[in-house]
């Protein structure tokens, strides 16, 4: 399996010896389980964020499953160790990171972020404190300033594009105490 | 050797449930059952034995949302704004702080006991036959020593109690029903083998006053009134409860609630605030944590109990989970199997410090007050501390949480009905 092949040692480890010891010890988990944890209950993507662990029409998640969603949080650095230049792309690479968040605006799944899709992301993110029009015309801009093609929606390349000079692997990496 | 202190008028109780492990000759023991386990699993995992609760097992980002998403003075939504709520979310999912404290504290090195050792498997005969031993002394023996000397001690509190409830009110009354406590709640200390180390007595909780304590078992209260007299407050239960509940209040003061009137808050108030007014009641007992918390952390706590008025003595109460884990879980465990694993533990040794009185500051509301006194408990008690509510065991997380974190970031995309204006393209911090 590529999660186990490019998840390497000490950060699997951790992660494996954390939930062993844990309540995660269930061979499934269950969206209620993730939303049983108050920080994440709070977070305004939290919705969001449990979808990601889930694949389509599927309503549990087994270990393997929730390990590959947390690969992307790797530190880059890390495959300096592994080195493995002929395997493929680790998923914890900058571009499969952006990809991870694509998705997390992408909600149908469609490969492109519509306005719609970004307006209801935006609404979560607002909660009632912006008015439909301001957040809107939020989008729109938004749109108009990354979309490159004229469709009126971003796809996967505009959406590097825009965010070519953000320091993913700073923002999108959780690093392990030793 | 086990401390027990010897007031002037309580009749000799003799100590015979010295704890046995509380001697340093016999601390190589879980030590060695350690090493044994360690030398017996086959793939070395260094990282079996770390204690997550201690120092986190991941870096933690605290930067506030404001700078990290808002960077230099911009009012515009980003596509980069997603990840700090992101990571955020990732960060709790593999260590959040709240659900660990709902469940046993895990130990470093095993205590013989299976139900601290989460990863319990055959490791060698040597081990086995120890442990076995060790199950054998403390079901066999130390079981029936503890169950008959509890059922002495709670059959004396409540024949004790109904006795000089009989009496008329005045001083008499008032010097048994103290004598009657204190004997009984010693009895059934002894009956738990407990070893209770008392620090700073000169600041032990005056008449008038509240007592404030972190909650981590039932059996708190029969150790704090193992060295002094409270009037406890709590719901008024049935069977054995209620009726050492009912024995108890005729001759002490206590203040039980129906269920009905613990709903009013006004009344539980009202009823609080004319006990701790008259200054001959003994002092009231409370854990304004509401629920019972693993003992390493403090959690939010409940501000009722600080509108009363009055001096609060803060009182940090630290178990050692070396020698039985005190911490009732009690979504996992009834209060009877709870109670049997207590009898079956090794002892219960803990620490109770006595901290200096506090009073609410001019213009310092409740909660404020609240937070100051649940800092300096677990600051003394060497424990951790969460704002976050215990009540979270049982309920989901309030929605206003959330909304918070709604409003913060809204701030940060528009102001005053505005936006910002920088110049379009690709994004940069």
């Amino acid at each position: 399996m590529m999660a186990s092949r490019t998840v390497q040692h000490n950060w699997n480890l951790d992660l494996c010896t954390y939930f062993l010891n844990s309540s995660l010890q269930l061979l499934w988990t269950h969206r209620e389980d993730f939303q049983r944890i108050p920080e994440l209950a709070i977070n305004p993507l939290g919705d969001r964020i449990i979808n990601a662990f889930f694949s389509e029409g599927e309503d549990q998640v087994n270990f393997r499953g929730f390990m590959r969603t947390l690969a992307h949080f790797r530190p880059i650095e890390d495959n300096e160790k592994s080195k493995d230049q002929n395997g493929p792309e680790p998923l914890n690479s900058r571009s499969n990171k952006l990809h991870f968040a694509f998705r997390l605006y992408d909600l149908d799944k469609d490969d492109k972020i519509s306005r719609d899709e970004l307006l209801q992301v935006l609404r979560m993110m607002v909660g009632v404190n912006i008015s439909d029009e301001q957040l809107g015309s939020i989008a729109d801009r938004t749109i108009q300033e990354a979309d490159q093609d004229g469709d009126c929606a971003i796809s996967f390349a505009e959406f590097v594009k825009v965010l070519e000079k953000v320091d993913v692997e700073q923002k999108m990496s959780i690093r392990f105490l030793h | 050797m086990a401390e027990w202190v010897r007031p002037a008028a309580v009749p000799w109780v003799p100590p015979r449930f010295v704890p046995f492990f509380s001697d340093s000759s016999w601390a190589c023991l879980p030590r060695w059952a350690t090493i044994r386990i360690e030398k017996g699993v086959k793939k070395p995992q260094p990282q079996m034995l770390k204690i997550p609760a201690a120092n986190g097992i991941i870096e933690r980002d605290e930067t506030p949302m404001e700078k990290e998403i808002a960077g230099l003075h911009r009012m515009e939504f980003r596509f980069s704004d997603i990840f700090y709520f992101c990571r955020k979310g990732f960060e709790a999912i593999v260590e959040d702080e709240v659900t660990q404290r709902f469940s046993s504290e895990e130990l470093v090195s095993w205590n013989l006991l299976t139900r601290t050792n989460v990863n319990f498997h055959y490791v060698s005969l040597r081990l086995t036959v120890v442990w076995v031993i060790g199950v054998m002394v403390r079901y066999c023996f130390l079981l029936p020593l503890r169950f008959t000397l509890a059922a002495i001690g709670i059959t004396s509190m409540i024949v004790g109690t109904t006795v000089v409830g009989q009496l008329p009110n005045g001083s008499l009354k008032n010097y048994l029903s103290e004598v009657v406590h204190l004997t009984c709640s010693r009895i059934l200390v002894r009956a738990l083998s407990g070893t209770i180390h008392y620090h700073n007595k000169e600041n032990k909780p005056q008449k008038g006053g509240i007592c404030v304590a972190n909650h981590t078992s039932p059996i708190d209260a029969i150790i704090l009134t193992n060295d002094g007299c409270y009037a406890m407050v709590g719901q008024v239960h049935g069977g054995l409860m209620g009726v050492i509940q009912r024995a108890t209040v005729k001759a002490c003061p206590h203040v039980w609630f129906e269920r009905s009137e613990i709903k009013d808050r006004h009344l539980v108030t009202k009823r609080l605030r004319e006990h701790v007014a008259d200054k001959n009641k003994l002092p009231i007992l409370i854990f304004p944590e509401g629920t019972c918390i693993n003992n390493t952390s403090v959690m939010m706590f409940k501000k009722g109990s600080f509108e009363i008025g009055g001096t609060i003595y803060p009182v940090a109460i630290k178990y050692d989970p070396q020698f039985g884990d005190a911490f009732w879980n009690s979504s996992k465990y009834n209060i009877v199997s709870y109670l049997l694993r207590i009898m079956t533990s090794w002892a219960i040794v803990c620490h109770v410090w006595y901290m200096p009185p506090m009073v609410r500051k001019e213009g310092e509301d409740a909660v404020q007050f609240a937070n100051r006194v649940r800092s300096a408990i677990a600051r003394q008690g060497g424990l951790t501390e969460l704002p976050w509510d215990g009540g979270l065991k049982r309920a989901k997380v309030k929605d206003s949480f959330k909304e918070e974190q709604q409003k913060n970031y809204s701030k940060m995309l528009v102001r005053n009905g505005s936006q910002g204006n920088l110049p379009a393209g690709t994004e940069s911090d």
